[in-house]
């Protein structure tokens, strides 16, 4: 019944699930980032904020997986889960590399992979929608 | 300049970080090309494979250090500087050769330019730890 809207409004990893880790990737980058500029090697807040947005994004993957469990297809499959995989991977990359290096570099390593973890997102919410599109 | 430095510690593990980064994201574009559309556009889906191979070679190679990790650091980082270039230059001058998207169509702006800025990076970083390996 009714008409057929847009397949995007159906995406799992869209909305508040999508814009939490955005939004907590964005903060710890900047946060990253003046401690690199200060010189300063990465700190508690640094690794807390890498923990929380880590979480975030299980949460994300977990409601994908469940969607998909429920009978919804992403896009482009293949893509979707190699995105989702990656991103639940680069906040602990940047955790090791940034416990490797305690200078102010690894802020620097912080920030650069809370700069991509958003791209990310992104590029995981296209490879849902691609059939609407 | 009073610390010695080696090329995998300080702005280079956050250089390797970034390879790892690119190796991620081109071995998994390149896997999933050829894995399901490999007919539709075989060379530029080999060229992916390639720049992904370069990418893992050239971070293991900074991260390994020592003199024969900065030889296969230096060989990778100049192989992809041409390539980024070559490819580059060669989608804009005849699209049909690379129908679909790698790492290095169009200078690598799908990434952000950052494959044409990495591999200048690589080269510059060798360049300044040249006397602190020894």
């Amino acid at each position: 019944m009714g008409p057929v809207t847009s397949v995007g409004t159906d995406s799992p990893v869209d909305g508040i699930v999508a814009t939490v880790p955005i939004v907590l990737s964005l903060l710890v980058a900047a946060w990253a980032l003046v401690a690199a500029v200060r010189h300063r090697p990465p700190d508690r807040v640094q690794f807390v904020g890498l923990a929380v947005l880590e979480v975030a994004l299980l949460v994300l993957g977990v409601l994908a997986l469940v969607a998909v469990g429920g009978g919804e297809q992403p896009g482009e499959p293949g893509a979707f889960f190699g995105y989702l995989v990656t991103l639940v991977c680069l906040p602990p990359l940047a955790w090791v590399l940034a416990r490797m290096e305690p200078t102010r570099w690894g802020s620097a390593i912080v920030c650069a992979v809370c700069l991509v973890t958003p791209v990310v997102v992104v590029r995981l919410q296209q490879t849902w929608e691609v059939l609407g599109g | 300049m009073a610390e010695t430095r080696r090329t995998n510690s300080g702005p280079g593990r956050l250089l390797i970080a970034v390879y790892l980064l690119f190796a991620i994201a081109a071995t998994s574009r390149a896997g999933l090309q050829i894995a399901t559309k490999f007919d539709e556009a075989p060379v530029a889906y080999l060229l992916s494979a390639l720049a992904a191979l370069i990418y893992i070679v050239a971070a293991v190679g900074l991260a390994r250090a020592g003199h024969t990790g900065r030889r296969v650091a230096l060989v990778c980082c100049s192989v992809e500087l041409v390539g980024v270039v070559a490819v580059g230059v060669l989608s804009l001058v005849d699209r049909e050769l690379f129908p679909d998207e790698t790492v290095w169509s169009q200078f690598g702006s799908g990434y952000g330019y950052i494959p044409l800025v990495l591999p200048v990076l690589g080269l510059f970083w060798l360049w300044r730890t040249r006397h602190d390996h020894a």
